[in-house]
């Protein structure tokens, strides 16, 4: 019941060997997961197999047939679809225009919205989300939303074959556990997945078989149920990765961060916390819940409408971030590629934009030093680059983070704000971050960390306080807290902080507690 | 983290890649091509060797310096990602403000000035022409980062404001003024040296000359590279044109970097009007009507990016002088001015395309 067969695929580019005689069969009707790190492959595999790209060697056979798409547009007619990262959604165009866009049914050169309306409708309906309509404007969706009309797309083209990179990493738990179903459902109806993620619950959840790419190479592939997590990662990483979760034991000190009530145009509506020296403060909570505007408000980057800021007992409140970056406060964003680092500038630059002061020299900056003082920080960081002078975007995304993250240390900041710092990153590259930041808590740096994958939450933090509608729960400390409690408050079981919520709650995957930071897209 | 010995790392590292240097080797090829092919074509075609002559590479410079000045504001502006399309119309403002405070502090009816006036009234004429630019500039700048609306249609409206101000300052008409040494200062006036060369049909004699101008606008030139590759402001510029978010969370103040830098860019443009008073010898409110286009073409020939965060003020410079080279070397070879605008109009188009795959190559 073999429907895809990859034998023997391999691919360089230049001086890099990207695959080398990858094998890789795909049941039908089954979920196949795809794991590895960052640059183990799996993303050239799957271009090779949308035809996107040409391997060197193997072949590929689809339903038996030899199969080799000479362009996107020939593997979309064999029926093999692609669903991105990052979302591929034209954003002006209502939902039905998206699903069908460049297969829209047309009579002498017209669009037929009748028929068109109803594949989209049916595929929709396959989906079980026939709560999405058809005529909205797929800019005005929440994400979760806009990952399902992805996968209506794949539906509409009569796919047989949809591969999913990372579908769940721009989006909550609970839209995550709606399109896991979705996928479910997929399955059900004969279609084959291959599911790419780094998020192993994920696939243990969802996935019937898996393979794992590393360096290039199919390292192992079996049954999902008859393997360990364990098993799965020492297969990724090539070697025991024994506690992901490693504690640096760290003292907490005087309160150096307090928030109270504080409030943003939109979000949040409410948020008070305090924050010590030396403590990780975890922040869950669904996508689109405040967290992000929470972070942003205290940093000076959204409007403060009410409420207090204090930093070190210093009122901050509607400082500047210029001003927040001088007393000593720092800010990851979770946009890594727009806001977190500039993509186009040399690792030296983005590592020291946030404080050149050090380099300047007569009024001068001194280049010399700068690399220096790069090269120092990718060193203590283990960030793998070919040099100072090479730019962010050619760095793998676990390093960019490292970048990021060096340039809070390089700035001397002693409040962190972290927003999703590991999201989209290998697991090696996780837990250096981890334990990166049990060192700095030990340093006596106050960490605020925003993540939506609990189990880091769990493993890493001190304390953990839950934001639900841009209102923070109480802060408690991490022992006191379980999986179901966090879900429980992060979806308004809390009734006390849910008081103030206007809106009752909806289906998680359009309502509006799913709706994304703006600004994002 | 904190006070751990620091090693010194600066001996092991690899030498600095120099990537600025990389990034003007283009344009400097592509004039150099066009240099060298030019002179053959005229040789074989007429028979003469005169574009090559110095003299006319001295003429080629001086009649570079409105567009180059005027390149390196634009520099600026288009490296934090932005553009200003009202180059054009402030350099006609700045040459009818100049002329104006020439014509009206002169004395009625002189054909020229005379003793300390001769001197002073010429340099307040230059400084009104260069803070009428700053003024529109800083006015482009507040309003962009004020009302937050996209460069193209703020410098747009005032590329329309600032000429319809010209014209009334003008009351439609040019400003007649007397000689000064503006004028002089932007014509070919400073003899470099003496050639006399002979060979077959060739006679290159007599005196090579290029105007004081064209040596300020290597110096500004030189001002502004050291200031955008060497200092805060410099590196801020670049940082808000490759991420204007990133910029922001790193602390740069943004919107008070864009105003000056629109204020510096004005700036440019009206001393790159102030030549061109001094070259015409009027204040012409009709003057350098689309010169915008041609500011931003040096720019985009020279390695800016408009998507924002690359550019390089002298790849602007040679960009000016490669579109300059071929207008000149159309002349030479006797084409009409259809062929120089379609020739012109290509090579943008090629620069922009060689850029594109240079980057693309990177990327793989």
């Amino acid at each position: 019941m073999t429907r895809l067969r990859m034998t023997g695929i391999s691919k360089s580019f230049g001086s890099t060997r990207a695959l080398d005689g990858v094998d890789l069969d795909v049941l039908r009707g089954e979920i196949h997961a795809l794991v590895g790190e960052n640059g183990a492959g799996k993303s050239t595999l799957m271009k090779i197999l949308s035809g996107a790209e040409r391997p060197d060697a193997g072949e590929m056979a689809l339903e038996g047939r030899p199969y080799a798409p000479r362009g996107p547009l020939e593997a979309r007619a064999a029926g093999v679809a692609m669903i991105y990262q990052e979302l591929s959604l034209a954003p002006d165009l209502t939902v039905e225009e998206n699903v069908l866009l460049g297969v829209e049914p047309t009579a002498f050169g017209f669009v037929r919205r009748g028929p068109m309306r109803r594949r989209t409708e049916e595929a929709l309906a396959l989906l079980r989300h026939p709560d999405i309509r058809p005529g909205a404007r797929a800019g005005d969706l929440s994400v979760g939303a806009r990952q399902l009309v992805e996968v209506a797309r794949a539906l509409a083209a009569r796919a047989s074959v949809v591969v999913m990179d990372e579908p769940t990493s721009s989006l909550g738990q609970a839209e995550a556990e709606v399109l896991l179903g979705v996928i479910r459902r997929l399955r059900d109806s004969g279609v084959s997945v291959i599911y790419i993620s780094h998020v192993l619950e994920e696939v243990r959840a969802v996935a019937d078989r898996f393979t794992v790419l590393r360096d290039g190479r199919a390292v192992g592939t079996g049954q999902v149920a008859a393997t360990a997590t364990r098993e799965i990662i020492r297969l990724m990483v090539g070697r025991e990765l024994d506690d992901v979760y490693r504690r640096t034991p760290h003292p907490v000190g005087p309160e150096v961060l307090d928030l109270a009530d504080l409030a943003g145009r939109r979000l949040p509506r409410g948020a008070s916390l305090s924050l010590r020296r030396g403590e990780i403060l975890g922040v869950a909570g669904l996508i689109g819940s405040g967290r992000t505007e929470m972070v942003r408000a205290v940093f000076g980057l959204d409007p403060v409408v009410r409420g207090r800021v204090r930093v070190a007992q210093v009122t901050t409140t509607g400082w500047t971030p210029a001003a927040m970056l001088a007393c000593g406060v720092g800010l990851v964003s979770e946009d890594r590629k727009n806001e977190g680092l500039a993509a186009n500038l040399t690792v030296a630059d983005n590592l020291t934009l946030s404080r050149l002061g050090p380099y300047v020299r007569g009024g001068l900056l001194s280049r010399r030093r700068m690399r220096q003082a790069a090269g120092l920080w990718t060193q203590r960081l283990g960030i793998r680059t070919q040099g100072p002078e090479q730019l962010v975007a050619d760095l793998s995304g676990g390093n960019q983070q490292k970048v990021a993250l060096a340039r809070l240390l390089h700035q001397e900041a002693e409040v962190l704000l972290l927003d999703e710092p590991t999201r989209g990153i290998d697991v090696g590259s996780k837990a250096d971050i981890y334990a990166l930041l049990g060192q700095l808590a030990a340093h006596g740096k106050a960490i605020l960390w925003i993540s939506s994958y609990l189990p880091e939450l769990l493993g890493v933090c001190d304390t953990l306080a839950v934001m639900h509608r841009g209102h923070l729960g109480p802060k408690r400390p991490v022992g006191a807290w379980t999986p179901e409690a966090i879900m429980h408050a992060a979806t308004g079981g809390d009734a006390a902080d849910d008081a103030a919520a206007p809106e009752g709650g909806g289906a998680p995957a359009a309502g509006p507690s799913g709706r994304r930071m703006e600004g994002r897209e | 983290m904190t006070g751990a010995a620091m090693p010194d790392l600066g001996a092991s590292l690899p030498p600095p890649a120099p990537r600025r240097l990389i990034n003007i080797l283009g344009p400097l090829l592509g004039l150099a091509f066009v240099i060298f092919v030019g002179g053959l074509a005229e040789y074989f075609k007429e028979g003469s060797l005169n574009y090559w002559s110095p003299q006319n590479q001295g003429l080629i410079l001086t009649q570079t310096v409105t567009v180059a000045i005027g390149a390196i504001g634009m520099t600026l502006v288009i490296i934090a990602g932005g553009i200003d399309l009202s180059a054009g119309s402030l350099i006609a403002l700045a040459a009818v403000v100049a002329a104006w405070v020439v014509r009206h502090y002169a004395p009625a009816g002189a054909a020229s000035l005379t003793g300390s006036e001769a001197i002073y009234l010429p340099l307040a004429a230059m400084a009104a022409g260069v803070l009428i630019g700053m003024l529109a500039g800083a006015t482009n700048g507040t309003l962009i980062t004020g009302l937050g609306l996209a460069p193209f249609i703020i410098t747009l409206g005032m590329m329309t404001f600032a000429r319809g101000s010209a014209k009334w300052i003008a009351a439609e008409q040019k400003i007649d003024a007397p000689m000064t040494w503006i004028s002089d200062f932007t014509r070919s006036n400073l003899a470099l040296f003496h050639v006399d060369l002979r060979w077959g049909p060739m006679a290159w004699t007599g005196p090579v000359a290029v105007s004081s101008a064209v040596l300020m606008t290597i110096f500004l030139a030189a001002v502004a590279a050291v200031v955008l590759g060497r200092t805060r402001f410099g590196r801020h510029v670049f940082a808000i044109g490759s991420s204007e978010a990133t910029a922001r969370l790193c602390g740069v103040r943004v919107e008070h970097t864009k105003r000056i830098l629109y204020a510096l860019a004005g700036g440019m443009f009206g001393l790159a009007g102030v030549t061109d008073f001094g070259r015409l010898g009027v204040g012409d409110p009709t003057t350098a009507v689309g010169k915008e286009l041609d500011v931003i073409a040096a720019v985009v020939i020279g390695g800016g990016s408009l998507a924002g965060g690359s550019g390089s003020v002298f790849g602007s410079l040679i960009g000016a002088l490669l579109m300059a080279h071929l207008r000149n070397l159309c002349v030479h070879l006797g084409l009409p001015n259809f062929v120089q605008e379609q020739v012109v109009g290509a090579v943008i188009i090629v620069a922009v395309a060689v850029d594109r795959l240079r980057q693309r190559r990177r990327q793989t």
